[in-house]
């Protein structure tokens, strides 16, 4: 699919700038400028694509259905594949928590939500989509999805609602207020300059650090001997996942900038579960969501969420490298 | 009358952008209107929205979970007059 774009690499590089082919500084140029090229494409189309589900997302419609029907469990399944399939930003994580649960929704399901919501995201699926391939997409996107059931699940059995915030509490005693709302009757062409240009501004915020990222990959990528890493962070060490996912937490501004630095790992031996765990940590353990958070849940249930989340993606990291 | 405008949003990037739609249009056409940002997810829970940001023209809720363009807005504030 991106054949031509290589083909542009490799004219740009070693017919423009004639710079041979055979040396590390050929590889790394020619890797950047391929890489970089690749992702904003897959970025813009991806975020795009996600901006139209977002303004269509029938969200009133899903909490409905979740808190009416009995599932038999499913439910945890439905409400982490809709967390991986809709794009909202971080801060309606909160009103969407409390809409939920207020919505009649168990705490567990909503968490199951929660929890996909920020690992299963449109930049996250982008970046992996073009540094890794289709397969271990597939594969991110999927155990993205097992992990917010299981641990949502997980989180349900513990009777956790005497742990909310106080105001939470009263919230939820309270008959719902209706505030009216007018329905929305704008046709798709005249949302569509909208939804372009809030693509391009996600595109553009997170520009800086996917070049960045793709450059200290594209000097790595040259510079790094082959199977260095595995001599130090590959194959059996057991304490490479945990160390992944410590070393994931404070990544959670740069989270597309770090992709294509996990995918040189890998290239040098890394095993893959190792860096899907440290995806997943870096998205999915952020220090604003717990800030954000603290507002509708005690301390002590925080920790929990977030202990639940860190023990999940910390065994998948295990399963997979012993799968793939 | 003037029109009372709320935009509910805990200040992330979109919320700041639909402040800057709803001000920009404000003051292009004139319009009598106060702007209100409500930015204390304890208020912003009062008005049963669940995706950020939201913008309510006299406590009808308009828009939810996106930013609107400028001529959307316009058409919210020309209304019922």
């Amino acid at each position: 699919m991106f054949d031509w774009l290589q083909h542009f690499a490799d004219w740009l590089i070693f017919t423009v700038f004639n710079i041979d082919a055979g040396t590390k500084l050929g590889t790394a140029l020619n890797f950047f400028v391929y890489d970089t090229i690749k992702i904003m494409i897959l970025l813009f189309v991806i975020v795009f694509i996600m901006g139209i589900v977002n303004t269509y997302f029938p969200i009133e419609q899903l909490k409905n259905y979740l808190n009416k029907k009995k599932l038999y469990g499913l439910e945890y399944v439905f409400s982490a594949i809709f967390g991986a399939i809709t794009p909202f930003c971080s801060c309606s994580s909160v009103p969407l928590f409390i809409g939920f649960v207020q919505g009649g929704i168990p705490l567990g399901v909503t968490f199951s939500f929660l929890i996909t919501s920020p690992l299963v995201n449109e930049v996250a699926i982008a970046m992996f989509l073009g540094m890794f391939g289709l397969k271990a997409t597939l594969i991110y996107a999927f155990s993205g999805i097992l992990l917010g059931t299981i641990g949502g699940w997980l989180l349900g059995k513990m009777n956790l609602e005497p742990l909310l915030s106080d105001w939470v509490k009263e919230i939820l005693k309270l008959k719902m207020q209706q505030t009216s709302y007018q329905k929305e009757q704008q046709t798709f062409y005249q949302r569509l300059p909208e939804i372009t240009r809030a693509a391009t501004d996600i595109v553009k915020g997170v520009l800086l650090y996917v070049i960045i990222g793709i450059a200290i990959g594209a000097i790595m990528h040259g510079y790094v001997p082959e199977n260095f890493f595995n001599q130090y962070l590959g194959g059996g060490q057991w304490w490479t996942v945990p160390l992944a996912v410590i070393l994931a937490v404070p990544m959670y501004a740069n989270a597309a900038g770090i992709v294509p630095v996990i995918q040189v790992f890998v290239a040098k031996g890394v095993p893959l579960g190792t860096a899907i765990a440290f995806m997943m940590a870096t998205v999915g353990l952020s220090i604003p969501e717990a800030t954000l958070l603290k507002k509708v849940m005690s301390l002590k249930l925080i920790t929990l969420f977030f202990a639940v989340v860190t023990i999940c993606i910390i065994i998948s990291g295990y399963v997979f490298n012993l799968l793939l | 009358m003037s029109k009372v405008i709320k935009v509910l949003g805990t200040g992330c990037p979109k919320c700041k952008a639909m402040t800057q739609v709803v001000t920009d249009v404000i003051s292009k056409h004139n319009i009598d209107a106060t702007v209100e940002k409500v930015e204390d997810i304890i208020e912003i829970m009062k008005y049963n929205v669940m995706t950020t940001p939201a913008l309510l023209v006299d406590d009808t809720i308009c828009i939810k979970g996106r930013v609107p363009s400028q001529d959307e807005v316009f058409t919210f504030l020309s209304n019922n007059e």
